[in-house]
């Protein structure tokens, strides 16, 4: 039976209790069991409750649990509670199972680390903080979970603190995630105030009866909850934070930056779609930032020489897709891209990091080249999420989760978003074939020093397979209409307003999608395999240099940012460092320090001179008294 | 004997206490200006003894007296003062105690 | 006659150290830190005897407790002096507060430690007599008795620039009390003889002060509180005196003494002129906004921990104003808890940085950095701190800083989004501690101890406050709720209402 859901969050909370007062006096083994055991414990508890979930589906599809009432003044009263509904339970699962294939990998990966126990406390607080935000029952709660991936995003990024480098990506990463939560904050501030609670349900219901679609209150908290999701998920315009995030261990990359984190904005807007609906504003403006995400992103994939930033971008780009499906109301096609993304975006993070240790702690892939040979097993698995993430026709998953997205932007009458998504396809595919090219095959150029252990590759192995089968849960109607994810997740989220097209319709679109990817894959064979001189030939022009170079740094926004806040900033902050208000108690006490020195010219020291101080004053004095 | 208008007594007060006055504010040396004061005090004496003597009262009398007496202590410590004085700066040269010039 | 034996302890034992520290010096200590925690024990009792659901039920009038006694009488001054919720749980924090500062020094004082023990014992009397008093007359007593003791523990016990900094705060202090004590004296004038003649508190609320008066009084207590708490113009004592005092000054500057001016301004400047409050609402929240983007930029820029701590400290309490003159329950109950958590955290902050201090013997951050590795136990607790700054979820910042802005959105949506930035400063502020000290490159190779236990046992005490605080805050929400809502209800009872809203907004 479905009961004390709250185990789950709290076991790995648990673990980074422990391991953050005692870990450094625990043996290794031990700090890895515990830190893997206990989000493996959530795992096996999610899964369980899952089951029950879906094995007794009560009533409603959905089932809270209150833990207390966390405070309660003049009418706000938000409870530690917990929301179990199939979007839940589908992060939950995805988190708790990817999370503990993560933590099993990172056991052998960061086994050589000083700061062994520190990194398993903070991955633990990092799935608790993420359960507790799938799970919360309340936009406060979710609040807490919110800003506690933040943190452990920004402790695990700078992880390795000695570098000033990584300290700097760190505190990126967090300042330009909490400019959006401060916007989110005030659209929770905004809900309030207007609805009276900030219970996710009750605040849909009331928003859903008290606004009209398209109040200016609603598009206003609405547009404020996609700031923080947009921050979180980086998204345009806050996607600066991403591609540093790579400073961190690449088991954190994995992590946060590709399978769980990022994905709270999309969870977020899933999560609070009825406020969404009736914004139909901030509604178009969700897809259109994932649109020009995924283009934009790819785009400056396709330039990086870091295995790991090329892997970013992708991350940023494939998060645009499910921003994009958000944004034409295909909330099940999102949620099932989140899940197959999951799972071959932390297989291609986990594979690169995999060659990242085979190869001297090397990232740039114009160094790598011909591992095909020497590291056979990371290259089979790295190819399995490479083919996923560029949705290679039926044995993939991403080709089920992408395609249900660009069908459904077409079907819902997008058509320029849907151009937008198939360009993305064909950039995808190009970028991932170029890394799997660089790095695989080619003349080798450097040594493999180490191969990695079975306690690495063996999730990859499990990941591997789930990104080749996840996207059995939902086939298309051209290939036998099995819709088990969508039936399970439209308990939970309403069924996108689709034309119905005809089956021949689809299957032109699906062929066009896959047109696309297939000739991607082509020309980053011919590009980076065959002529790598035209590649080079273009990039040594003026103008492709130039785009090469815009596209390489993120399309300018990092420096659009440094120049316009962090630098003024900075100088302000300097220019106040003496205070500009103490000129004013100077002031004061320089006229001050003016009159006496006046005054004391007067003490002469000389006698006489007092004597005929008295006797002026004395001749005045008697004068008034004689006078007046 | 007809009696002495007051004013004459009060004017030669005045300008005995003038003279004095004078004589601080002008005088350098320091006994000199000790000599002033007592010039100064006598005039007040003086006056208090007029006024007595114009209203028949005893109090003009009693603040001579009191004045005599502060006078005498006066000059005890102030010439003890003018030995020390003389000790430190090897003159009687007032001015030459400046040291609390601001 | 519980209330005067928490003032008088600390006076008394403080002469008691004093006298100890001539034989023994460790004595002396134990006597204080004894003291101390026998008075936090006191004042807990009282909280749990007094202040539960059973026993409130019973109290008719806003004091739970309550000792009056005639003192001068020709003026009509009592000793009175009275408890609420919320005077019991700022003298629960003074009295921790005081326990940790004198722990906090244990090592660190070796000068005249027996005049130490005794002044620091006498600014928590005082300050326990500020939150106590019910009579104008005996508050303004304890409030210049707070300051006197302070003075010597910046001049003697201080930095470098100690006596600049002790002068400073002295001369900001005192001339500020001054306009508070020409207020008094002003409003005992005008209408105390309407009122019995007496400088009893409860006497001036709601009497019928016409609207230009009020606005001139009102402002003699604003300045006083405003440069305690402190409001930006005003602020300039606070970062030298933070700086320069030694750690048990900075704890109980930042943690205590800041406070007594959020007291002043809740108990007093609001009941006393609720429509003169009004008037110069746009003032003081546009105030309260510069304080907070202020203090947290010029905070950012300095190199001197302690010194950057202290800017912390104006941006925060830049919020407590804003939550205070929103004077609504929910931003009235941010700003206490924002508050006692402030108190905590960057007491707690600045423990850390004596105790780095002590170990260095220099404050500037830039010759610090990658210190996590040599004092690990030092760096956790120090960021959970800073995290504490930076309004984390999970600890009682947060639900100060988040109800203060809730309840400001209420009424000035405006402000709160302007001071919903600090959110934003906040990290950056924070993490420009965490980064200079204990991440980067090592500038210098420090060989330092890390925290004694006698210091993780202070860190833990605070760490753990914070977090009660932060995950279950009912039980002080609802002990500082009665006391709020008598205040919220007295411009109700003024007869000389002149119709202006003084509590738009509030439900």
């Amino acid at each position: 039976m479905l009961m004390e859901l709250w185990v789950v969050p709290a076991l790995p909370l648990a673990g980074f209790c422990v391991l953050a007062l005692v870990g450094k006096r625990l043996s290794r083994w031990l700090v890895a069991g515990i830190g893997a055991g206990s989000v493996g414990l959530a795992m096996v508890g999610a899964i369980y409750f899952s089951h029950d979930f879906m094995a007794f589906e009560p009533t409603g599809h959905l089932y809270r649990e209150s833990l207390w009432t966390w405070l309660n003044v003049g009418g706000f009263s938000p409870d530690i509670g917990l929301y179990l509904d199939p979007l839940s339970v589908v992060m939950m699962l995805v988190v708790t199972i990817v999370g503990f294939l993560i933590h099993v990998y990172s056991i052998q990966y960061m086994a050589g680390d000083e700061a062994y126990s520190r990194f398993f406390a903070y991955m633990n607080l990092f799935v608790s903080s993420m359960l507790i935000l799938v799970l919360a029952d309340d936009l406060l709660i979710l609040y807490l979970g919110w800003e506690g991936v933040g943190l452990c995003s920004y402790l695990l990024i700078g992880f390795w603190y000695q570098s000033a480098a990584n300290a700097r990506a760190a505190i990126k990463a967090f300042v330009v995630t909490r400019v959006g939560d401060t916007a989110m904050a005030i659209g929770l501030f905004l809900l309030f105030t207007q609805l009276g609670t900030l219970d996710i349900q009750e605040v849909l219901v009331r928003a859903v009866r008290q606004w009209p679609v398209g109040s200016a209150t609603a598009i206003a908290a609405a547009g404020l909850l996609l700031a923080g999701a947009v921050g979180k998920s980086a998204q345009l315009p806050l996607q600066v934070w991403l591609p540093d995030a790579m400073a961190g261990p690449t088991p954190v990359s994995a992590l946060i930056h590709a399978a769980t984190m990022v994905t709270a904005g999309v969870y977020l807007i899933a999560r609070m779609h009825d406020l969404f609906i009736i914004a139909p504003p901030v509604q178009t403006a969700v897809a259109v930032i994932g649109a020009a995400t995924l283009v934009l992103a790819g785009c400056s994939a396709m330039t990086q020489f870091d295995i790991k930033r090329v892997l970013a971008y992708s991350t940023i780009s494939q998060v645009g897709y499910m921003f994009l499906a958000l944004g034409v109301h295909a909330w099940s096609a999102a949620l099932f891209h989140f899940m197959t993304h999951a799972f071959f975006k932390s297989l291609l993070f986990m594979g690169a990091g995999a060659v990242i240790i085979s190869m001297h702690h090397e990232q740039n892939m114009f160094k790598m080249g011909g591992l095909r040979k020497q590291l056979p097993f990371t290259f089979w698995t790295f190819l399995i999420g490479a083919c996923s993430l560029a949705s290679l026709p039926l044995v993939t998953s991403g080709f089920y989760s992408k395609g249900l997205i660009l069908w459904s932007v077409w079907a819902t009458g997008h058509p320029v978003l849907w151009g937008a998504a198939l360009l993305g396809e064909f950039i995808t595919s190009v970028y991932t074939f170029r890394m799997v090219f660089l790095t695989f095959f080619g003349e080798p150029k450097g040594e493999v020093s180490a191969r990695p252990g079975p306690i690495i590759l063996g999730p990859l192995v499990i990941l591997a397979f789930f990104s080749t089968v996840a996207g059995c849960v939902h086939i298309p109607r051209p290939l036998g209409h099995f819709r088990l994810f969508a039936r399970l997740v439209e308990q939970a989220l309403p069924v996108p307003p689709m034309q119905p097209l005809p089956i021949a319709t689809e299957v032109v679109f699906q062929l066009l999608m896959q047109g696309s990817v297939l000739l991607g894959v082509a020309f980053a064979y011919v590009l980076f395999l065959r002529r790598n001189d035209l590649v080079a030939a273009w990039t040594a022009r003026p103008a492709g240099n130039a785009l090469h170079r815009f596209w390489f740094s993120g399309w300018g926004f990092d420096w659009v940012y440094t120049t316009l806040l962090a630098k003024p900033y900075v100088w302000f902050a300097h220019a106040s460092r003496d205070d500009a208000f103490e000129w004013i108690y100077r002031g004061i006490g320089a006229i001050n320090r003016g009159l006496h020195e006046q005054l004391s010219r007067t003490q002469t020291g000389l006698v006489r001179w007092y004597a005929v101080g008295i006797v002026i004053g004395a001749v005045l004095l008697l004068g008034l008294v004689v006078f007046l | 004997m007809a009696t002495i208008p007051i004013h004459y007594g009060l004017l030669l007060a005045a300008l005995l206490f003038v003279v004095g006055l004078v004589g601080v504010l002008v005088r350098r040396n320091i006994l000199f200006i000790l000599m002033s004061i007592e010039i100064m005090l006598n005039a007040a004496g003086l006056a208090f003894v007029v006024g007595g003597a114009r209203w028949g009262r005893a109090d003009g009398q009693v603040m001579v007296i009191i004045i005599l007496t502060v006078a005498a202590a006066e000059v005890a410590v102030g010439l003890a003062l003018v030995l020390r004085f003389h000790g430190w700066f090897k003159s009687l040269d007032a001015d030459r105690a400046s040291e609390m010039r601001g | 006659m519980m209330l005067p034996v928490l003032i008088l302890v600390p006076l008394i034992f403080g002469v008691g150290a004093y006298v100890a520290a001539r034989v023994s010096v460790a004595a002396a200590r134990w006597i204080a830190l004894l003291s101390l925690a026998g008075n936090l024990g006191l004042s807990i009792y009282i909280w749990i005897a007094y202040f539960g659901p059973i026993s409130l039920a019973g109290v008719t009038g806003p004091w739970v407790l309550e000792w009056d006694a005639p003192w001068i009488a020709p003026l009509g001054v009592h000793f009175h002096v009275g408890m609420d919720g919320l005077s019991l749980l700022l003298v629960v924090l003074t009295n921790l507060l005081g326990v940790l500062s004198v722990a906090a020094s244990w090592t660190e004082i070796e000068e005249r430690p027996g005049f130490f023990h005794l002044n620091l014992l006498w600014v928590v009397a005082g300050i326990v007599g500020v939150f106590l008093s019910l009579d104008l007359f005996l508050f303004y007593v304890f409030w210049e008795l707070m300051l006197v003791p302070m003075y010597f523990l910046i001049a003697i016990w201080g930095h470098e620039n100690r006596v600049y900094a002790a002068v400073k705060f002295f001369i900001f202090t005192q001339f500020s009390g001054l306009f508070m004590l020409l207020a008094i004296v002003g409003l005992y004038v005008l209408y105390g003889s309407q009122t019995g003649g007496t400088f009893e508190y409860a006497n001036y609320i709601g009497a019928p002060i016409p609207r230009g008066i009020a606005m001139v009084l009102m402002l003699g207590f604003f300045v006083a509180f405003a440069v305690k708490l402190p409001v930006v113009p005003l602020h300039s004592w606070l970062p030298d005196a933070h700086t320069e005092a030694p750690t048990a000054g900075s704890v109980i500057l930042a943690g205590l003494l800041l406070k007594t001016g959020a007291y002043g301004l809740i108990r007093f400047v609001v009941p006393l002129f609720p429509w003169a409050v009004a008037d110069f609402r746009p003032a003081a929240m546009t105030l309260a906004l510069i304080g907070i983007l202020y203090g947290a930029l010029a905070a950012y820029g300095q190199t001197d921990l302690k010194r950057l701590i202290a800017y912390t400290s104006i941006s925060h309490m830049g919020l407590v104003l804003l939550g205070i003159f929103a004077w609504n329950s929910l931003a009235l109950q941010g700003a206490v808890m924002l508050v006692l958590c402030h108190g905590l955290a960057t007491g707690g902050l600045f423990i850390f940085a004596g105790a780095l201090q002590e170990r260095t013997k220099t404050r500037d951050i830039r010759v610090m950095g990658g210190l996590w590795s040599t004092v690990p136990r030092m760096s956790g607790a120090t960021m959970v701190l800073a995290l504490a700054s930076l309004d984390l979820p999970g600890l009682g910042n947060f639900i100060g800083g988040f109800l203060v802005l809730l309840g400001t959105f209420r009424a000035y949506p405006v402000y709160a989004a302007g001071a919903s930035l600090g959110l934003i400063v906040s990290t950056i502020y924070s993490l420009r501690i965490i980064q200079a000290v204990f991440h980067g490159e090592k500038t210098v190779d420090w060989k330092i101890a890390d925290l004694h236990p006698r210091e993780v046992a202070i860190m833990a005490v605070i760490i753990g406050a914070l977090i009660w605080l932060g995950l279950y805050p009912q039980p002080a929400l609802d002990t500082v709720q009665p006391s709020l809502n008598v205040m919220q209800q007295t411009p109700a009872r003024g007869p000389a209402q002149t119709p202006v809203d003084a509590t738009p907004g509030a439900p």
